[in-house]
């Protein structure tokens, strides 16, 4: 998965984002590179699936640009709640790469590999709708697995599973890691960050507090927030 | 009332027997409305899509303009069908007029307004459901359209019923360009009008019974699919 020309860095310089005349967002400047899963922290309304929105292109920011050094569309995202199409679990997973244009072959072989990398493998005819929650969520990270993409957006992937859901999707997080994807994932979820983070974004009222390796992040947070979140105290 | 149920025990024997001269006309209906019917969702599909898909200019007017059209009064479709077709008008030398043709026209223009305004009612609802995720798969607008109307094809199952039902029962615009002319143009609506004035009310019942017959069926179908569209 690692192609000769990287999308990445992506930068972000002086980004805002404001909505009926409030700023959500406040002059974030980041570079996102190298395969380092990168988490985005915060509590709630911090901003955080917004920022993974602007990256990710589906919102243009207000001011400020988001550059990518190469191509933009080897990215790929899942939402919280994926949109699962009212298809086989299979065709869910062909229908990105009838969009690319990719050739029949091609196509089939890497939905079978995605389905074996998520363990959907027996639900390949299953009606994508009627899966469990942890099992749709496993074949939307499928669904991102066939692009093969270079960075990979999750908006906390696990908020509505339960641990063992949670702990299947985060195996297929690190298969993505290992497959040398970029990961950038939010989470309100202090012990999945430390599970998975190997650098933390700390987000606070739309504003970027810390970017620190995460064993840094988690040993000593620079700023007041940033420890009363990891205390647990900041709720808002 | 002793006329009235010797009418109905007559229908019953005719549809009971397969009346050949029934069977016709319930057979030419079905023909031109689902011809029509078909036409209309081949336009308004697309159409419909396309309208909740795309922003431009004058898009809220012709939404407006759509759905205003889908209260369109037969007689007055059938009149403008009926100016456009005739020797002098237009389209005269197609010699479309008073044949089962000009009557699938007059419907098609009748139903591909209803089609149009309840497909971008459904495609609008859908998108609003899918539209960062498609957006996210690398969709264009154009391609979502193919996907949403797949997406939604149990509840525009409906879109299409809506405008059967409306066309199999109308009688102003296929009288005004058919002619109701026997064994030509001669439908189930047209014949019901003509049978009664006619006092002729045993056919004009047996008909009616088939015309709210179909019109059961298509509404328990519509009923069906929509419990489909929730899965």
């Amino acid at each position: 998965m690692s192609p000769s020309i990287s999308s990445l860095p992506l930068r972000l310089e002086g980004v805002s984002y404001a909505h009926n005349g409030h700023t959500l967002l406040h002059e974030i400047s980041l570079t996102l590179a190298g395969d380092a899963a990168t988490v985005v922290l915060g509590p709630n309304g911090a901003g955080k699936s917004l920022l993974l929105r602007l990256c990710h292109g589906l919102i243009p920011p207000s001011t400020g640009r988001i550059l990518w050094a190469g191509d933009a569309a080897k990215q790929a995202m899942v939402f919280q709640r994926p949109v699962l199409l009212r298809r086989s679990v299979a065709a869910n997973l062909s229908y990105p790469l009838r969009l690319l244009g990719l050739a029949r072959e091609e196509r089939e072989r890497r939905v079978a590999e995605a389905l074996a990398m998520a363990g959907l493998t027996p639900f390949a005819d299953r009606y994508a709708r009627s899966l469990s929650g942890g099992e749709q969520q496993r074949l939307a990270l499928a669904r991102a697995w066939v692009r093969q993409p270079e960075v990979l957006f999750l908006d906390e992937p696990t908020a509505n599973l339960d641990p063992a859901a949670t702990r299947q999707v985060e195996v297929i997080v690190k298969r993505f890691r290992d497959a040398g994807t970029k990961v950038v994932m939010t989470t309100h979820d202090l012990g999945q960050a430390r599970r998975l983070a190997e650098k933390v974004l700390f987000l606070h009222r739309g504003r970027l507090l810390e970017q620190a390796p995460a064993e840094c992040f988690f040993a000593g947070p620079a700023t007041a927030e940033a420890r009363a979140f990891v205390r647990g105290e900041l709720l808002w | 009332m002793s006329e009235f149920t010797e009418a109905l025990g007559h229908a019953a024997r005719l549809l009971a027997a397969f009346d050949s001269g029934v069977w016709e006309i319930v057979l030419l209906s079905l023909q031109v409305s689902c011809l029509a019917v078909a036409l209309a969702a081949l336009c308004g599909f697309p159409l419909g899509a396309a309208l909740a898909l795309y922003v431009f200019p004058g898009r809220r007017a012709v939404v407006v303009l759509i759905n205003a059209l889908m209260g369109l009064p037969p007689v007055v479709v059938g009149l403008t069908v009926y100016l456009m077709l005739s020797r002098s008008g237009p389209l005269g030398d197609l010699g479309l007029l008073f044949t089962p043709a000009a009557m699938v026209i007059a419907q098609w223009v009748l139903v591909t307004p209803i089609i149009t305004a309840l497909t971008r009612q459904v495609i609008e609802d859908l998108w609003e459901e899918y539209e960062e995720e498609l957006r996210s798969l690398g969709s264009t607008r154009a391609q979502a359209i193919g996907t949403l109307l797949w997406e939604g094809r149990y509840r525009l199952m409906t879109a299409v019923l809506a405008g059967f039902g409306r066309a199999v029962a109308e009688v102003g615009a296929v009288l005004i360009v058919g002619g109701n002319i026997a064994h030509a143009t001669r439908v189930m609506t047209t014949a019901i009008a003509l049978e009664t004035a006619k006092g002729e009310l045993a056919l004009a019942l047996g008909l009616g019974a088939v015309l709210v017959t179909l019109a059961l069926l298509i509404n328990a179908v519509a009923y069906l699919t929509r419990d489909l569209a929730r899965a």
